[in-house]
């Protein structure tokens, strides 16, 4: 074979692998709307969307997925809550509080934070933070400690190192001469940061914000030790309740026909959900300066 | 000897007193730092300190059976699946940030579609890589649950993250390096394999071991395409459980909440080394 023949084939070769996630984005689109979409026109798109009961084993069965709609969204408002603020302080603090040695240690343990796998953080959550939830809180709110406030807690944690590397990220892409000129000011460090660099970066810490918000209602594995799982609208703060990645986990596996497809359907919007967000997240990074 | 702009503690502490804001904004970070950094502490020496005394030589017993619930197969299982992912995913990534980084103008369209895609491919969640895994692969190519179903759902998962950090890795090889091999007559092929990729080796070493521990930990995407069964396979048709498959079972079960917290302290091991070798990977490369 000529080497130019060679050259040509492997340039070919190359680009085909180039369009395997293309591919893949196009397959899992396809196949998901395909074995979706009948179920939610059987059921009809309203009693779907909006139906405040899930009884696939009543007669005739029931399939309104709006509990587990509330219960992804209140868990990942509370991950939020909780995760945010101590991500964004942290994100500060290694961007522009840390020394060098000190900073050594810390990337790598948000590194670690990140790669520990979502299981374990639902067996710690399991053993430590449900009972520690049920002895604080149960006595005057009740509980069994699984509940929406667990799951927040624990999701909080999870969505951690996303915040903190994203932030940092946009924070140290600042250019110093703003802090500079804030300094020369007569302004303190600390005020220098907070009013003059971490603005400026505020785009970008956006960004983390909402992948944070993907990473929390995506996850499955942790939130369904924690959370209780009960397929009813939730009632409290203190009380279980189940969301949409929980929901598919706990009867895939023995659900047939109509049942099946419409967990499938839940998937679906699932996923039209993290579609918005990455929309979001482009629009975002269009306008971002740093 | 100090520089004349350098602040020593004292200067601190009489800057906080006249201005007590700012002491309180240093609180701040700082607490939420320590806090970060405490739940880390706290959650790796609990797993090992609950699970390390449950490490029995019974869980790591040849055959599982309901008695013993060996994790032995499970590790076994997450070897396979490991290198079954890696060989799927690992040429594909690397060939498509190849094609991104050498071949494709900077304005091609291609290239944008390709960035959009891979960028929703990394948002998406586990389990409904999962149920796309089992509507595909297991019922539709009619492969069943098999290991090599979940293989080739984990290596969708996986290539998002090696095409960055390979496409990151071939962007920092300086463009003089390919210059100076067209120069001396080689084509583009040799260049590439020859001096862009070993130069980028590292990099992309890192990436790949960093797609070996996202295959280690997941579970959401295996349960419904590997399935849930507790044996050792030669066969890549047939069901497979891996460890954090192994330890959700255990876990939500709740009879073996002890064999699940040592499954937990192989697993976090397991993802310490791969995390710790990737640092060092790419750490002890680009030195030299």
């Amino acid at each position: 074979m000529s080497k130019h023949a060679r050259e040509t084939i492997m340039k070919y070769v190359f680009m085909l692998a180039a369009t395997a996630s293309i591919m893949a984005v196009l397959l899992i689109c396809v196949f998901l709307f395909w074995n979706g979409i009948p179920a939610m026109a059987e059921i009809g798109p309203f009693n779907f969307l909006l139906g405040r009961v899930w009884a696939p084993a009543d007669t005739p069965q029931l399939f309104g997925i709006l509990p587990m709609v509330l219960g992804s969204i209140y868990v990942t408002a509370g991950a939020i809550i909780v995760g945010v603020p101590i991500g964004i302080l942290t994100a500060i603090f290694m961007a522009k509080f840390c020394s060098p040695t000190l900073y050594k240690i810390l990337k790598p343990a948000t590194q670690l934070l990140a790669g520990i796998p979502s299981i374990v953080y639902g067996f710690f959550g399991l053993v430590v933070i449900v009972p520690f939830v049920r002895e604080v809180f149960g006595e005057h709110f009740g509980g069994s400690g699984q509940s929406i406030f667990t799951a927040s807690i624990l999701l909080g944690i999870m969505i951690l190192p996303t915040i903190i590397g994203v932030s940092e990220a946009a924070i140290r892409a600042v250019p110093d001469s703003y802090y500079e000129a804030s300094v020369a000011m007569g302004a303190s460090h600390e005020r220098s940061v907070f009013w003059a660099v971490v603005p400026a970066a505020s785009s970008g810490i956006m960004t983390s914000v909402i992948l944070g918000i993907g990473r929390a209602i995506g996850e499955t594995m942790a939130v369904i030790l924690v959370a209780g799982n009960q397929a009813r609208m939730p009632t409290g703060l203190f009380r279980g309740a189940r969301t949409l990645t929980a929901n598919i986990v706990m009867e895939m596996g023995y659900a047939a026909e109509l049942h099946r497809e419409a967990l499938i359907a839940t998937g679906v919007v699932l996923f039209v959900f993290i579609l918005i967000i990455n929309l979001l997240f482009n629009l975002l990074r269009g306008r971002k300066k740093y | 000897m100090n520089a004349i702009n350098t602040l020593t503690w004292k200067d601190r502490l009489h800057g906080y007193k006249k201005n007590p804001a700012s002491a309180v904004l240093f609180l701040l970070v700082a607490l939420a730092a320590l806090l970060t950094f405490a739940v880390l502490l706290f959650l790796i020496s609990y797993i090992l300190a609950r699970g390390l005394p449950h490490l029995t030589p019974s869980l790591f017993e040849w055959e599982h059976n309901t008695t013993n619930v060996s994790m032995m197969p499970a590790i076994i299982n997450t070897i396979i699946m490991v290198i079954l992912g890696l060989i799927l995913a690992g040429p594909l990534g690397i060939f498509s940030a190849i094609f991104l980084v050498e071949y494709a103008g900077t304005g091609s369209k291609l290239i944008k579609v390709v960035r959009i895609t891979t960028e929703t491919l990394s948002g998406i969640p586990s389990i409904v890589f999962g149920l796309f895994g089992m509507l595909f692969f297991v019922m539709a190519l009619g492969w069943g649950f098999s290991m090599l179903a979940g293989a080739f759902t984990l290596s969708i998962m996986i290539l998002p993250l090696i095409m960055r950090t390979t496409e990151e890795a071939l962007l920092s090889v300086p463009v003089s390096y390919r210059e100076g091999s067209y120069a001396l007559g080689a084509g583009k092929l040799r260049t590439i394999f020859r001096i862009v990729l070993p130069s980028a080796m590292p990099g992309v070493l890192a990436g790949v071991i960093l797609g070996m521990g996202r295959v280690v930990g997941e579970t959401a995407a295996l349960m419904f395409t590997a399935g849930t069964i507790a044996q050792i396979t030669p066969n890549v048709m047939d069901s497979g459980r891996t460890l954090a498959v192994h330890m959700y079972v255990l876990a939500s079960e709740g009879f073996h909440v002890n064999q699940a917290s040592a499954t937990g302290v192989v697993l976090l091991v397991m993802v310490i080394i791969i995390n710790w070798l990737s640092g060092f990977v790419a750490k002890k490369f680009t030195k030299s």
